[in-house]
């Protein structure tokens, strides 16, 4: 039994839950997630270890409210139980000894890529970290990872920072030169994008994939991906690749095997609280 | 709700029983139900005829009670309905409780068979059930899956001359009165030893030993990577053949017997297990062959492809079969599932209950080599699952959106033996041909899954990645000691509940200072030239209850 210890809205659906987690927050290292079930009934899904306060016994999770799963989990309330969070799980960040890193971060990709940037800083790595999101409500960890180093904001719609996409403000850093590695975490056209940018330039890339999972402990096989066309189990083996040698196509594509399932899932959920809401106005009209 | 098949009476199915020569096999099925004897009730003995050797054998097998094929291939509810007490003890009439029963020799854990089925077919289950549960810790299991047809029942006398003994049959009927009658059956806690000892791993091996330690007052407490504890009963085996709430039983009663069981706790990562080995007195590791193997083939990473190892845990441990559950699964209307062991029969029986219209089993042998349990095939065969024998795949056939379109294969003639004793199969040149298939699922067995093990440089493995024992099942590590199918290779479950046995026994003798150390040496000894007395130890004082690693409240699960 996880209790969540505290809630905070970051974006219109980016939520942080702190939920308590002693053993995992006293171990875990950056790069590495969870697989969460919120109770009987529910889905395993595998959430990245965002911060850890090993003191208080308590670990951050940033969730992107994308579907049932996810809409179930930030419903939770301060006081409210996961009832099994296992883990840490994954591969650690093989992180750099000195030099300087980029960490670039899409969406609730950004929350993956902070404990990274913040380990590295902590080694005396020095950290340039560009973030970017729809307009200025949706851009998270800014403040966060100012601590870690300088941050570039990129926004769609130029409301805040940069105007345009973290891969052109990536550009820019790697044509000033200077770059030793680069952290690429979001979605996978975004990791996509950033690996085919850096190619050019030999820097090497780390991307963090967000493969399908059940168990996470490599029983399954479902999280399989391809690696200079080997398959590896992103669980066990990763989350982290070289994102030069990813096949993007294969995991984009396995991402939609559920799609329907998930539509309809989503679909139901939406009306079973329609259904709820409608009976508690009756209910207070009464 | 599982249906009785109508109309005619399971006896009467029998074809030996319906011949008009076994005339008298009527006589003591009529004895049989002019008794009403009921052991259901209160397991009392009721006082019954004995019968003569000739009478004996003139009862002919009774046949289980099962769910009609048609009905049950449409549902996920369990196939055998399990004999009626009377069905029960006319079978029990028919064992000759032999002065030297080869049944005994047939059982891996040597349950005394003849001995339980005495009692039953005195009336009295309720010594049956004491009897039987003394040699086997989860008999509700073993009476469902083992495999008896090479085991106990093979060497059988009654089967050299017709049908064997049920004991399968029997051993369920008395382990589920058990179940349902804990309460007549003795219990009582024993007195605390003051030792700790943890089990890596909830499957048949780890459970059995957790039981058989708790019995003698050691602290127990499972770790278990996944959210349940079962290991293979729970996510493997689905219900219709092994119920959930029976393994979920097993395992109430274990937590009543004081054992603590810790949930999602992945040994290698959330601890370690020299961590465990620190705080805990002993440690059994007892985590399965969890690796899936593939075919590398092309087409395995187009969506449709499933290994078994996914497919059946998403359907039986995340309730995948039921339409409100919030893990999904693709339900193919054609599945094609390679392999031809129980993981193969129960995969494809899966895919039939969630709406296959064509549900085929590829085997590169022929029916006569399939080494799953002969009752799995049979029943397999009722629910119209297509088998296509002496097949090879060589390649999935993909669609341009990336889903499966079909399982291209060649057909194989069987050469001469291999190492196993099965003839090889030789694939035929320009044989090919391709069966559709939207799903394909890879049943071809299961490894060594290296999470613990790479994580414990001081465990001594085998060529192929299993743990290596001695004979009292001790690792190289002092301490530890190790069974089921992560030393065996994939194997049985009846092999792994022996293996939890014999472990339990020798921690206990470990616990007492009474086991001679460990003839496995550790890696690390042999590479730094040292004599193997690295790895001997006698077992360290009773440490105070293992604060930091074991979670504040494990849970029953
Ligand atoms: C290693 C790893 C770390 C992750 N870290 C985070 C994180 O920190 N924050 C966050 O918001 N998300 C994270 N994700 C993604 C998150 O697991 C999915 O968004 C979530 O499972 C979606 O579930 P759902 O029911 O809400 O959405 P669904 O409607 O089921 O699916 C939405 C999308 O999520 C994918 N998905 C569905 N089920 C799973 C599953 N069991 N495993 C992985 N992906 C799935 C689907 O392919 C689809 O693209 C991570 C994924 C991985 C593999
Ligand atoms: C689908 C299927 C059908 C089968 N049918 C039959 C049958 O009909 N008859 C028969 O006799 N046998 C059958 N078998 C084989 C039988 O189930 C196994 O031989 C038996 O379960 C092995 O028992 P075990 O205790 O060694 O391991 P398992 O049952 O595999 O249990 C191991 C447990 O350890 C856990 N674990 C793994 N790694 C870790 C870790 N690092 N930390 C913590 N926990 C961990 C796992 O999650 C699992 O719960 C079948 C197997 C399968 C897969
Ligand atoms: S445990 Fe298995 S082999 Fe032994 S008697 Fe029971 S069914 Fe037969
Ligand atoms: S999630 Fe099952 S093997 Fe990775």
């Amino acid at each position: 039994m996880h209790p969540i210890v505290e809630k905070t809205q970051l974006s219109p659906n980016v939520t942080r839950l702190v939920v308590t987690a002693s053993r995992i927050a006293e171990i875990r290292r950056p790069g590495q997630f969870v697989i969460v079930r919120l109770g009987p009934g529910a889905e395993r899904i595998p959430l990245t270890i965002a911060d850890a306060d090993p003191a208080a016994g308590t670990i951050s999770l940033v969730i992107q409210a994308i579907g049932k799963s996810t809409e179930d989990l930030v419903a939770l309330e301060v006081g409210g139980v996961i009832q099994d969070v296992a883990g840490p799980l994954g591969k650690p960040t093989e992180l750099l000894e000195s030099g300087h890193a980029v960490c670039v971060g899409g969406g609730v990709g950004t929350a993956v890529v902070y404990p990274i940037a913040q380990a590295l800083h902590d080694r005396g790595v020095r950290v340039t970290s560009i973030i970017g999101g729809r307009s200025r409500e949706w851009v998270i960890f800014e403040e966060e990872l100012r601590r870690a180093g300088d941050v570039i904001v990129c926004t769609d719609d130029g409301s805040y920072g940069r105007h345009g996409f973290v891969t052109e403000a990536l550009k820019d850093v790697c044509e000033a030169g200077g770059i030793d590695e680069v952290f690429a975490v979001g979605p996978v056209p975004m990791m996509r994008a950033c690996s085919e940018l850096t190619r050019p330039y030999g820097i090497r890339t780390t991307v963090s994939l967000n493969a399908i999972m059940v168990d996470g402990t490599g029983m399954c096989g479902g999280c399989r991906v391809s690696i200079d066309g080997r398959n590896q189990y992103a669980c066990v083996d990763g989350p982290e690749f070289d994102g030069h040698q990813v096949d993007f196509k294969l995991l984009a594509d396995r991402l939609t095997t559920y799609r329907e399932f998930e539509q309809d899932a989503l679909r139901r959920r939406h009306e079973e609280l329609l259904r709820l809401a409608e009976a508690r106005q009756l209910a207070e009209a009464h | 709700m599982p249906e009785m098949p109508t109309g005619e009476t399971p006896a009467a199915r029998d074809p030996e029983a319906a011949s008009p020569t076994s005339g008298p096999a009527g006589g003591p099925a009529a004895r049989a139900s002019a008794t009403p004897a009921d052991p259901g009730a209160t397991g009392a003995p009721a006082p019954r005829p004995v019968l003569t050797k000739k009478e004996r054998m003139q009862i002919q097998r009774q046949l289980m009670p099962e769910q009609l094929a048609e009905i049950r291939a449409g549902n996920f509810g369990e196939v055998n309905l399990g004999l009626t007490e009377q069905l029960a003890i006319l079978e029990a009439e028919r064992c000759l409780v032999c002065p030297k029963p080869y049944c005994i020799d047939g059982c891996p854990v040597r349950v005394n068979i003849p001995k339980f089925i005495g009692h039953l077919m005195e009336g009295d289950v309720r010594s049956a059930a004491i009897s039987l549960l003394d040699d086997n810790a989860l008999p509700c299991v073993t009476g469902r899956v083992c495999p008896q047809e090479t085991q106990c029942e093979a060497v059988c006398l009654r089967g050299k001359t017709g049908k064997p003994v049920g004991i399968g049959y029997l051993e369920r009927y008395v382990a589920d009165w058990a179940m349902e009658h804990r309460d007549l059956l003795p219990a009582g806690r024993p007195a605390a030893s003051g030792r700790t000892v943890a089990i890596v791993g909830s499957g048949p091996a780890g459970l059995t030993a957790a039981g058989e330690l708790a019995k003698r007052g050691h602290a127990v407490t499972v770790f278990e990577a996944f959210h349940a504890a079962g290991g293979v009963l729970l996510y493997g085996i689905p219900e219709f053949r092994l119920p959930k709430d029976i393994v979920q039983a097993e395992v109430d009663r274990l937590v009543a017997a004081g054992v603590a069981i810790a949930p999602d706790s992945i040994i290698g990562k959330t601890y370690t297990l020299p961590e465990l080995r620190e705080q805990f007195d002993a440690v059994f590791v007892a985590v399965g062959a969890g690796l899936p193997i593939f075919m590398n083939i092309p087409g395995e990473n187009l969506k449709g492809v499933y290994s078994a190892n996914e497919y059946l845990t998403r359907v039986n441990l995340m309730g995948a079969w039921n339409p409100e559950s919030d893990t999904p699964i693709l339900k193919g209307k054609r599945v094609a599932v390679v392999g031809g062991g129980n993981v193969a029969m129960d995969a494809v029986r899966t895919a039939r209950r969630l709406g296959a219209d064509e549900a085929a089993i590829v085997y590169r042998r022929s029916r006569a080599e399939l080494p799953a349990r002969a009752e799995e095939v049979h029943h397999a065969e009722q629910e119209e699952i297509h088998f296509e024998f002496l097949t090879v795949p060589v390649r999935i056939v993909g669609d341009d959106q990336g889903w499966v379109a079909g399982l291209e294969c060649v057909r194989t003639e069987l050469g001469e033996p291999d190492a196993s004793g099965r003839r090889r199969p030789i694939k035929i040149d320009g044989s090919e041909f391709v069966i559709p298939a939207d799903i394909v699922i890879v049943a071809l067995g299961t490894r060594n899954n290296p999470l613990l093990t790479s994580t414990s440089p001081d465990l001594r493995l085998n060529e192929w990645g299993y743990i290596q024992v001695d004979d009292n099942l001790q690792t190289s590590m002092p301490g530890v000691f190790s069974g089921g199918d992560i030393v065996r290779g994939a194997a049985t479950v009846i092999l792994a509940m022996g293996d939890g046995k014999r472990a339990a026994a020798s921690i206990d003798a470990y616990l007492r200072g009474e086991l001679p150390p460990s003839t496995v040496t550790s890696p690390r000894a042999t590479e730094a030239g040292e004599s193997t007395e690295a790895s001997a130890g006698a077992p360290r004082p009773a440490v105070e209850p293992a604060a930091k690693v074991a979670p504040a409240a494990p849970t029953a699960v």
